[in-house]
């Protein structure tokens, strides 16, 4: 395990009383509802992120909004901290609790609620999957937009909580740009609503505060978000090149000419073979650098926007151009994408980055990347949302390594700033959580970091919600 | 993921094995979203990620298995959908099978659940002693409700409610072909697993495919002596040496006829048998007297549908029933089996339908129905909820399991694959069909089609 990042000291006044709390908490809640048992509680002691990991106090799996008021408002009076979670798929360790708190976790309150296609809109429980809810309108030509590569298990909730992206997302925005309306938990119990079926609601924008706020003002229970028309047609089509330069500057280049494809991924060498050998999808493997970019609209409509790129790629000597001939083949080559994280499993283990870069530096930060993963001598991947210059580092290790896993973060460390410095950010999507946190500085100014604080300590006084995560330990106000 | 085995431990090849497993999972979660259990339950404690996670502390720490632990490992179908699912490739049948083995091994369960367990690994695989036991089960089927107030009775209960009324299927009193009465030129020679409880509830479905198989040249060989029930029921409850006993009992009874004339295949039709005769040579590996048989064994087992494919049927005209075609896990998952069912379905002449959600267990698997009835009946009637939503004239599966168990929630007739298949290419009419007058008959179908 690492201990890079430390975790806020766990309350010894809480921990004293954890008996009481669990017997309390036990009053509170459904038996099934309840997980205090110390063998049941570890397998919560992390996430996606699993290089750190805190055995949690208890773990509350509510079924009612009322039922995550009541423990709300139990933890507030009484100062126990409490980390909320989803379908625990957090990269960033947004879901990792501590020994000091009780896990909300939403897994239990999955219901679509409605569907309503006149007002283009679905309301859901918090811990409905991402991907369900595109299932569940796709019989009537609809979807939500958002698609992070774990969307066939990630809840929504979470996607609010880190305003997820993923491959889609160049054409239709993030979680906050299709989030209309949420219920909320506030930590003393409250339960408000935010927004609602409208596309702006009067007074200031608490939404978008909200959206992305990793659990720190409040804990979202239901949401209302956008759902879309499926367009008539969509074909992704890869494009090979022999350098990532080359690919990078196509990006550039097709961005820059106005187009805006559904979606532009890329993939390096060993992105590329480590997703052909699991999806088999026909990804070539005798290119240096990989374009998916996926088109979509009429036959007519695809065909034309597909001329202009492929125009532009031969600018910049595109080796390979394949369209896929099946509806199966577009399927396996999306699959390929998004098993790409997991998929990397098979080889080595590896912690996944997650920073934003203009796109104009994308070929440069590819080339910095690559130097400076092999300066700690360890191996990298490239799998990313190109389009949006959201870079994707996979730092491949070995985690029985504990000198090999100190490396694997130094260099995750170097590859952030890096995205700082060219003028991007931390983040793309996955959030701060507890990985990012002490990074923070190199991209606020102690002013900035007061500001955020100070709207963070108006929801949560005494920050019990997710404290660990988000704002650096020291200078706190 | 990170793991902490000792030297010590991992020469224990078992735990070397459970050890490369685990360094496979990465925490990605994605196993969650496709786990029956998970889906239904919602506690990550019942979805395979969370039991990955309890395997681990547990085999890492070498401590007795804790009624937690078993609790959830316990709830597990082994459906095997996360391992559909899996990026990272874990395999998580051979883990949790390592799981189930080291709980047998150290957990005393209470008395009730002993009883059961005793009962249905002394009953079930034995085809005589089923008998009786179903012959009892029919007259004690009232004592059912009463059974089902006590939850440790609840099993019990459960039991008495799955066993049918009367046998399944009338194809039994159809000619079939005596072993060699193949028609036409030879165009392979077979062995078909007789097993245990099908061999009891329906011997219709092995009858229908022994009438295919003559029809298309195939010399089917006769039961050789001792092989029965393939082990998976006792392997399933984590009963190692007896299911290693099982196998090997199959094994030699098969090598003769491999060693003799000869087989092209040793075929399966419950599906769920198919996935543990797959299986052999991995759990024979370390047996230095069976490894190389068992692997051979394993080599020539395939699934029915399988077989078929290689035979080229005939593509048939279209026929006005629609069938909903109800993926067995043991196929999806466990053999990666998906599509050729549907195939010989379609070539056949029927309309097949695929019911959403494909991929969720139905809640047979094996002895769960009986052993956790509560989450089997809700997995059944979802399972159910989304066949009938297909408005299926007739529903096929691989496995006699997951008929039986289907059966038991819906009124629309529920047949084995290899049944409608011996019906279209010539067999007589499948029991239970009777309903469905004027759509079993071959002709344009435009109008019937969707």
């Amino acid at each position: 395990m690492s201990e890079a990042i430390r975790f806020l000291a766990p309350r010894q006044d809480v921990l004293s009383r954890r008996a009481a709390i669990v017997a309390d908490l036990a009053d509170l809640l459904p038996i099934e509802c309840l997980v205090q048992d110390a063998r049941g509680l570890a397998p919560f002691e992390t996430d996606a992120f699993v290089s750190y990991r805190r055995v949690p106090l208890a773990v509350a799996l509510p079924e009612t909004t009322a039922q995550v008021a009541a423990v709300l408002k139990y933890c507030h009076r009484f100062n126990v901290p409490v980390v909320p979670r989803g379908a625990g798929t957090s990269l960033s360790g947004g879901a990792i609790p501590q020994e000091d708190a009780v896990v909300l976790c939403l897994s239990k309150m999955a219901r679509i609620l409605e569907l309503d296609y006149a007002n283009r809109t679905a309301t859901l429980q918090a811990g409905v999957t991402n991907l369900r809810i595109s299932e569940a309108a796709a019989i009537d030509g609809f979807f939500y937009a958002p698609d992070p590569s774990s969307q066939l298990a990630c809840t929504i909730g979470g996607n609010i909580g880190m305003n997820s992206g993923g491959a889609h997302c160049l054409k239709y925005g993030v979680t906050t740009n299709n989030l209309l309306g949420v219920k909320m938990v506030l930590v003393d119990g409250t339960v408000i609503e935010l927004g609602g079926k409208h596309l702006d609601a009067a007074g200031y924008d608490l939404l978008g505060l909200v959206c992305g706020s990793e659990g720190q003002l409040g804990v979202v229970t239901e949401a209302t978000v956008r759902l879309i028309a499926k367009p008539e047609g969509a074909r992704p089509v890869l494009f090979g090149f022999d350098t990532c330069e080359q690919a990078g500057a196509c990006v550039t280049d097709i961005i820059a000419s106005g187009i805006i494809p559904v979606a532009i991924e890329f993939m390096d060498k060993p992105a590329i073979e480590i997703c052909e050998a699991f999806a088999k999808a026909g990804y070539p493997l005798d290119v240096g650098a990989l374009l998916i970019v996926e088109v979509e609209g009429s036959e007519a409509e695809m065909d034309a926007v597909l001329d202009s790129i492929v125009e532009i790629a031969g600018r910049h000597a595109v080796k390979t151009v394949r369209q896929c001939q099946s509806p199966t083949e577009a399927a396996l080559i999306w699959k390929g994408r998004k098993s790409a994280f997991g998929a990397t499993g098979r080889i080595a283990d590896y912690i996944c980055m997650d920073g934003t870069v203009p796109l104009g530096k994308l070929s440069h930060v590819l080339n910095r990347t690559a130097e400076i993963v092999e300066s700690y001598g360890l191996r990298v991947a490239n799998v990313f949302h190109a389009g949006d210059g959201n870079m994707h580092p996979l730092i491949l290790f070995n985690a029985n390594d504990p000198e090999d896993a100190a490396r694997a973060e130094a260099a995750g460390n170097d590859i952030l700033k890096l995205c700082v410095d060219v003028g991007g950010c931390l983040t793309g999507e996955h959030g701060v959580g507890i990985e990012k946190r002490d990074l923070m500085r190199h991209q606020y100014s102690a002013i900035d970091l007061a500001q955020q604080m100070a709207v963070r300590a108006a929801f949560d006084e005494k920050w019990l919600l997710n404290p660990s995560k988000v704002f650096p330990l020291d200078g706190r106000t | 993921m990170q793991t902490s085995f000792t030297p010590e431990q991992l020469e224990d090849p078992q735990v070397a094995e459970s050890e490369k497993i685990l360094r496979r999972c990465v925490h990605c979660g994605f196993c969650t979203a496709t786990c029956p259990t998970y889906v239904t339950l919602g506690n990550e404690l019942d979805s395979p990620r969370g039991r990955i996670y309890l395997i681990k502390e547990m085999l890492e720490n070498g401590r007795p298995a804790d009624e937690e632990t078993v609790t959830h490992i316990d709830r597990c179908l082994s459906c095997l959908a996360c391992v559909t699912t899996c990026p990272s490739g874990v395999d998580y049948m051979h883990l949790v099978d390592h799981a189930r083995v080291h709980i047998e091994n150290t957990y005393r369960r209470p008395l009730s659940e002993r009883l059961i367990r005793s009962l249905l690994a002394n009953i079930l695989p034995y085809p005589a002693r089923f008998r009786v036991a179903l012959q009892l089960a029919r007259l004690g089927r009232p004592l059912a409700a009463v059974f089902a107030k006590v939850p440790a009775l609840a099993p019990l209960a459960a039991m008495l409610r799955l066993a049918p009324a009367k046998q399944r299927g009338s194809s039994t009193f159809h000619p079939e072909p005596e072993p060699g009465s193949r028609t036409g030129p030879k165009t392979g020679r077979v062995a078909i697993l007789t097993g245990c409880a099908q061999s009891v509830l329906d011997p219709g479905i092995n009858a229908a495919t022994r009438r295919l198989l003559a029809r298309f040249g195939v010399d089917v060989v006769a039961p050789p002596s001792g092989e029965g029930c393939c082990g998976a029921l006792v392997h399933h409850m984590g009963r190692e040496e007896e299911a290693l006993g099982f196998a090997r009992r199959n094994i030699d009874a098969w090598i003769g006829e491999i060693d003799g004339a000869g087989l092209d295949a040793i075929l399966v039709t419950t599906s769920g048998c198919g996935t543990t005769l797959k299986d052999y040579g991995h759990m024979l590996r370390l047996d230095p007297l069976y490894a190389d048989k068992a692997a051979r064994v394993s080599a020539l087992a395939k699934d029915i549908t399988e077989y078929l494919s290689t035979l080229d049927l005939p593509v048939l005209e279209s026929r006005r029933l629609s069938v909903a075609y109800h993926s067995a896990c043991s196929l999806q998952h466990g053999q990666k089996i998906t599509t050729l069912p549907k195939l010989l379905l379609k070539a056949a002449g029927f309309t097949v339908r695929d019911p959403a959600e494909g991929h969720l267990c139905c809640g047979s698997a094996g002895t769960y129905n009986i052993l956790q009835p509560e989450i089997s009946a809700q997995l059944k009637a979802r399972k159910v909820a989304n066949i009938e939503a297909t408005r299926a004239d007739v529903i096929a599966a691989g496995n006699l399991g997951c008929i039986t168990q289907i059966a038991t929630g819906t009124k629309i007739p529920i047949l084995h694959t290899v049944e409608l298949l011996d019906w279209a290419y010539g067999g007589p009419k499948p029991a239970g069909l009777d309903s469905l007058r004027g759509k079993d008959k071959a002709g344009p179908v435009a109008a019937a089609k969707i």
